[in-house]
């Protein structure tokens, strides 16, 4: 396809967004009120997407499965979104923050399209306070500042573990303060179900009305995905339930092209699996490894008296811990990016030090951040205090930093995190790759577009931490807005899109016959049976560690799985109802080809880099080695039918200004 | 353990509704309420039995979308907590739970236990916002220093879920604590005083249009609240009130 070109700008990269903004064409206020734009989500990348393009002028036609925009998943974001704002004077630039992703996305990830996300992330902090976001200050009334992984410096903007919510509720007041206006129509409760294509440009789409059951059709001169990731194809995973890749994977079957899907990333402090009921899996955030040490015991007999629930961890003296990741990675300690410490925790598990019933479980343990945070506190307000009064205010101390996430652990695990070590093992967390966009986010479908995770394009094989938000928010207020009038500006002539085009009635009849063909089955397994047992295949071996050998078997076990679910899952109720069951199935059926395309990525990539470890590319001391001769592209598939078909497209990664060096956290 | 579980089922909107007794059995104390009422569902698809509906997402407390009315409280008998954080040890063997939507007149049942809350959404569009446009050119965000009480108190207000908790535990079906938060947040902070009387009497006006009822100050709405959000809101709020009341242009 012609349009599979980066279009990265010409010149020095410290100026290409600058300068490329310079002499981009533009829509003028009176032109943008004839033209309508269909974004499909309302996160952090749709939310912000909407509102920034109805204030420009544009009408905005907006999409959520959930009830309101305000439910979104960014909504869960714990810990903090990145900016390069050099506040704490710690030596931070937009260059380091470059630096940093590319490097912490293991040097596969665009140049261009980082640079510009570094340079735009102090905006971003900017805009929201403007908006009324309440970030955590510092008694000067100043902004406060935090660690995360991947970075020595202190960038990340924080409100408490919940700044995601913070962000996306700002984002949603801007996009009420439109609706209220009329320039942005909210159609909550609907599924994108396809995408529609007219004289080879996207423009529109058909939604599931998912009150009524009816399908529906609506026009637009652009569209704009901004569904999120597809971790859920895991079905266990930190997402929400409803979080799915449909919107994603029907602009894929049209023609844009899909990236790097093997890049997933399994997040190392995640509350452990409990048991078989277990139907999502919940994130400790990752700013809890700034205080948080991880460790499991030193001895084998001492794991296993705790698993069989005969010690307790606070029975293990200090000499008896292995602080595993302090040990290994002496420069970022518990602060190495997520891929590594994912994998870490693994290895030790693996090798039978792990500490829950399951055996699937490593500490992460806050007693000497109280204690430290306890004496400082007790120096400046209480001069001698007791061992006692040290931990009660060390505890204090921890309790405004992260007290809501050590309530979600209590609440869910029943244990102190207070008193006792949290428990934590890797989940699957967010998915790096996505559709394939150029610079200008545009997918390989002429005016359709892909904005945050929904994308692949930021944060190459390992997302670092705190820059899911920033990427989104860069996205949809700062990039998408200017980049998108560019192409809009040939259409100011155009006129309304018709509904009635025979483009939608096609379109929308073959949406209807997917959806009847699927009711119709009428089988004896629910459509949760299935999702599980992709997950489970998924799980182990499109997981934190790959081989040639499970990856091939997978294909297979899906292909199979696949035709099993086509021919006996059970969907009750009726078409033009309210049917949760049938969203599931509408969903499940993606996630049961992208799993398929996930495993083909992962089989092709026959070398190590961030969250894609394949067992045949390590080091001699078991770190990913990454092969830059041959993988140094991203690996875009073109659908032809079936996903063990695609075709591969590679679009080779251009370093100009960083060189490729190994990965060290050391 | 064993549960007999008495649920509302309702087909839609115009259906009159009723409760319906459903047994269960080997519910772990681990598992969470909507884990529990999953298991009923995959039971009742195979038996070919139409699954009950009930809104939920993230299942980790934080997205608002979970609603349910346990043994006649919003999110059931534990505190500080969204139905989807409410797990199976807080009941006891052979324990009858009441499931049941948000009643309120603003809030018109969907099917079974999903509601509309479209009207949350309207009290937001109505002023829940800072009328800021996006440009990369307002100030810098330590230009204007803010006291880190005020940003605190701020944040916590801005922690509402919106989930509608308090509207469904109070007699008058009032959306006082809904509204308060997000008034006294904006109103808490510089950025949003520029607009602050337009905006209390522009979402009270709202509120009252949409059919909520009025605040008798009982405080159930806080002590139900799964994010805890302080009857402090609303004072703060009637004062922002009267203050715009009195001095609006």
């Amino acid at each position: 396809m012609s349009n599979f070109n980066s279009k990265i700008p010409t010149g020095p990269l410290s100026t290409k967004w600058s300068s490329y903004k310079d002499h981009i064409r533009l829509v003028n206020p009176a032109n943008k009120r004839n033209i309508d734009v269909i974004v499909v989500g309302t996160g952090l990348a749709g939310g912000s997407a909407s509102a920034a393009l109805a204030e420009l002028g544009y009408n905005v036609k907006a999409f959520c499965f959930q009830d309101s925009p305000r439910r979104a998943h960014s909504i869960a974001a714990q810990g903090g979104i990145n900016a390069a704002k050099n506040y704490q004077g710690d030596g931070d630039s937009v260059f380091r923050l470059f630096y940093d992703t590319i490097k912490g996305g293991d040097y596969r990830a665009r140049e261009a399209n980082v640079y510009r996300l570094a340079e735009v992330s102090a905006s971003i902090i900017d805009q929201c306070v403007a908006q009324g976001v309440p970030f955590a200050r510092e008694y000067g009334g100043l902004l406060d500042n935090r660690s995360f992984g991947g970075s020595q410096v202190s960038r990340t903007f924080y409100a408490k573990g919940q700044t995601g919510q913070q962000l996306l509720l700002g984002a949603y007041s801007a996009m009420s303060r439109q609706i209220g206006k009329g320039k942005i129509q909210m159609n909550t409760r609907h599924e994108m179900l396809d995408l529609v294509i007219v004289d080879g440009k996207a423009r529109g789409i058909i939604a599931r009305n998912l009150v009524t059951g009816k399908l529906e059709r609506f026009g637009a001169h652009a569209v704009v995905i901004a569904s999120g990731g597809y971790g859920n194809v895991f079905f266990l995973s930190t997402n929400a339930m409803g979080s799915n890749v449909t919107a994603a994977w029907k602009v894929h079957k049209k023609g844009a092209y899909f990236a790097n899907p093997c890049y997933t990333q399994i997040h190392p402090t995640c509350i452990p699996v409990s048991g078989d009921h277990q139907s999502k899996l919940t994130l400790m955030s990752e700013s809890l490894r700034n205080d948080g040490r991880i460790w499991v015991p030193k001895n084998l007999e001492d794991s296993k008296a705790i698993r069989e629930g005969k010690m307790k961890p606070t029975d293990i003296k200090e000499d008896d811990r292995d602080y595993y990741l302090e040990r290994r990675y002496p420069a970022f300690g518990n602060l190495v990016p997520r891929d590594v410490a994912s994998r870490a925790a693994k290895e030790r598990c693996d090798a039978g030090y792990g500490v829950n019933a399951t055996g699937e479980a490593v500490y992460l343990d806050f007693a000497s951040a109280i204690e430290r945070y306890g004496r400082e506190k007790a120096r400046t307000s209480h001069g001698e205090a007791s061992m006692e009064t040290i931990l009660e205010l060390g505890r204090e101390v921890v309790k405004a930093k992260y007290g809501n996430l050590f309530q979600m652990y209590y609440k869910i695990v029943d244990q102190d995190p207070y008193l006792t070590p949290m428990m934590i093992y890797p989940a699957v967390h967010y998915t790096m790759g996505g559709v394939w966009v150029d610079y200008n986010l545009m997918t390989t479908i002429t005016g359709c577009y892909a904005t945050g995770e929904a994308n692949f394009s930021d944060h190459g094989a390992n997302r670092l931490g705190a820059s899911a938000l920033m990427q989104g928010l860069a996205d949809g207020y700062f990039v998408l807005p200017y980049t998108i009038a560019d192409y809009l500006a040939d259409d100011i002539r155009t006129g309304k899109i018709s509904t009635d085009l025979p483009e939608f009635v096609q379109a929308e009849q073959e949406v209807m016959a997917g959806i009847e063909r699927l009711m119709n089955i009428k089988g004896t397994k629910t459509v949760d049976h299935f999702h599980k047992r992709l997950g489970k295949i998924i799980w182990d071996k499109v997981g934190m560690s790959r081989d040639e050998e499970g990856l091939k078997w997978a294909i297979n076990e899906v292909q199979k799985l696949r035709e099993e679910f086509y021919n006996d899952v059970r969907i009750p109720g009726t078409i033009d109802s309210f049917n949760p069951e049938l969203d599931k199935a509408n969903r499940v059926c993606d996630f049961l080809e992208l799993g398929e395309l996930m495993a083909v990525d992962a089989l092709n990539r026959t070398e190590s880099c961030g969250g894609h470890f394949r067992e045949e590319s390590q080091t001699e001391d078991g770190e990913a080695k990454r092969n830059d001769k041959d993988f140094a592209y991203v690996a875009a598939w073109e659908y032809t039918g079936k996903p063990s078909e695609a075709i591969l497209h590679k679009e080779e990664l251009v370093f100009e200004e960083i060189k490729l060096v190994e990965r060290n956290y050391k | 353990m064993k549960l007999t579980l008495k649920i509302w089922r309702q087909k839609g909107p115009s259906d009159k509704g009723q409760m319906v007794t459903y047994p269960i059995d080997n519910i772990d104390g681990d598992m969470s309420f909507l884990e529990m009422m999953d298991i009923l569902n995959e039971e009742l698809i195979v038996k070919g039995e139409d699954p009950v509906a009930f809104d939920h997402d993230c299942r980790e407390g934080i997205c608002g979308m979970c609603s349910l009315f346990i043994n006649g409280e919003a999110h059931g008998p534990d505190r500080a907590v969204t139905t989807c954080q409410l797990h199976m040890r807080k009941f006891n063997d052979g324990d009858t739970i009441y499931i049941e939507p948000w009643r309120a007149k603003a809030f018109p049942v969907i099917k079974d236990l999903v509601v509309n809350r479209g009207a949350f959404d309207r009290i937001m569009a109505s002023g829940g916002f800072v009328s800021v446009n996006t440009s990369g050119n307002t100030v810098d965000a330590n230009a204007i220093p803010v006291s880190k009480i005020d940003a605190d108190k701020a944040f916590e207000a801005a922690t509402c879920i919106g989930c509608g908790a308090c509207v469904a535990s109070c007699v008058n079906a009032s959306a006082m604590l809904f509204v308060s938060a997000k008034v006294s947040q904006l109103a808490l902070l510089p950025q949003g005083q520029v607009e602050a009387k337009q905006r209390v009497l522009n979402m009270v006006q709202t509120m009252d249009e949409e059919g909520f009822g009025n605040c008798t100050n009982t405080g159930a709405c806080a002590v139900e609240c799964p994010k805890e959000i302080s009857l402090d809101n609303i004072a703060r709020m009637n004062r922002e009130y009267f203050k715009g009341m009195i001095s609006a242009e």
